[in-house]
């Protein structure tokens, strides 16, 4: 599992993880963007049983004391082991179907909590996603 | 149609096999075949919330795949049967003479097995399993995707080094 992150002194608030690289890629995005990388931990599943994948989670969550997850897919193996991790702490919150706008409006959240602010993200993720054309 | 796909992959569903396989291949049904989560409504209730809606699946231990492989097999949809380690599958095989082939599409790396390719590690003793299972008129390859190429367990046994 590789880990990434930024050089800023915030405390990371969120664990973003999925399929290749695309945690890696979207919260690098992220720093490009507003330069708030470090408020994001980056883990990429390749490689890796379930149980190192839930167990990866679990140290990170423990080490940076982050409440959040953000995976790819609602189908990948990282929200099946975040769910696993939900069993065991209801006050985690998982948000699965990340994107960059999901993610920007995350990390500028001044909601209350962490939690919070991951629901309020969600939303305008959701509302990122448009159509053009016929 | 029925069973288009044997997998053994120890990521049970996930992307690969919702998506990736799931998708090309129009697959409507996953036999999911697995001891531990065939006994526990919970598991069963996370693997269920992960599959799409035009997707059934349906859980077994071994034991009633077995007896109920024959009816997965005519269903009319196509359909995909996974395991999540090579006993599993090894046992089915066993009973069901109708499996013809078997796909290793993820068994990743824990104490004891060795790489073969970078989706596949292998102890000796799954080594011996998969010969067992060639040598009962199976074809086993390993392929994680669609649009990678199949290779025969030969070619995996020998390691991608080589």
């Amino acid at each position: 599992m590789n880990e990434q992150r930024g050089g800023g002194p915030e405390k990371p608030l969120a664990v973003v993880v999925g399929h290749g690289e695309f945690a890696g890629g979207l919260v690098s995005a992220v720093g490009q963007i507003c330069g708030m990388a470090d408020k994001l931990v980056v883990l990429s599943m390749m490689g890796m049983t379930p149980e190192d994948i839930e167990g990866t989670i679990r140290e990170e969550l423990t080490r940076t004391g982050a409440r959040v997850i953000f995976t790819d897919l609602p189908a990948g193996s990282a929200t099946l082991a975040a769910r696993r991790i939900l069993k065991d702490d209801p006050g985690i919150v998982l948000v699965s179907g990340v994107n960059l706008a999901t993610l920007l409006d995350f990390v500028f959240s001044t909601a209350a909590s962490p939690t919070e602010a991951a629901r309020a993200a969600a939303e305008r993720g959701k509302a990122s996603l448009i159509v053009v054309g016929r | 149609m029925g069973i288009h796909l044997y997998r053994i992959d120890d990521r049970l569903i996930h992307g690969q096999v919702v998506v990736g396989w799931g998708q090309p291949l129009n697959i409507r049904f996953l036999v999911l075949v697995d001891d531990l989560v065939a006994s526990s409504d919970w598991e069963k209730d996370l693997y269920r919330m992960a599959v799409p809606p035009e997707m059934e699946i349906y859980f077994a231990d071994v034991v009633t795949a077995i007896r109920n492989h024959a009816q997965y097999a005519s269903d009319p949809r196509p359909g995909i049967l996974i395991t999540g380690d090579i006993s599993s599958m090894q046992r089915l095989v066993r009973e069901v003479k109708a499996i013809g082939s078997v796909n290793l599409g993820g068994i990743h790396h824990r104490a004891g097995r060795a790489e073969k390719l970078r989706y596949v590690f292998l102890t000796p003793e799954e080594e011996h399993q998969l010969r067992d299972l060639e040598a009962a008129g199976v074809e086993v390859t390993a392929q994680d995707v669609p649009s990678a190429r199949a290779r025969p367990l030969s070619e995996v046994l020998e390691g991608e080094s080589r």
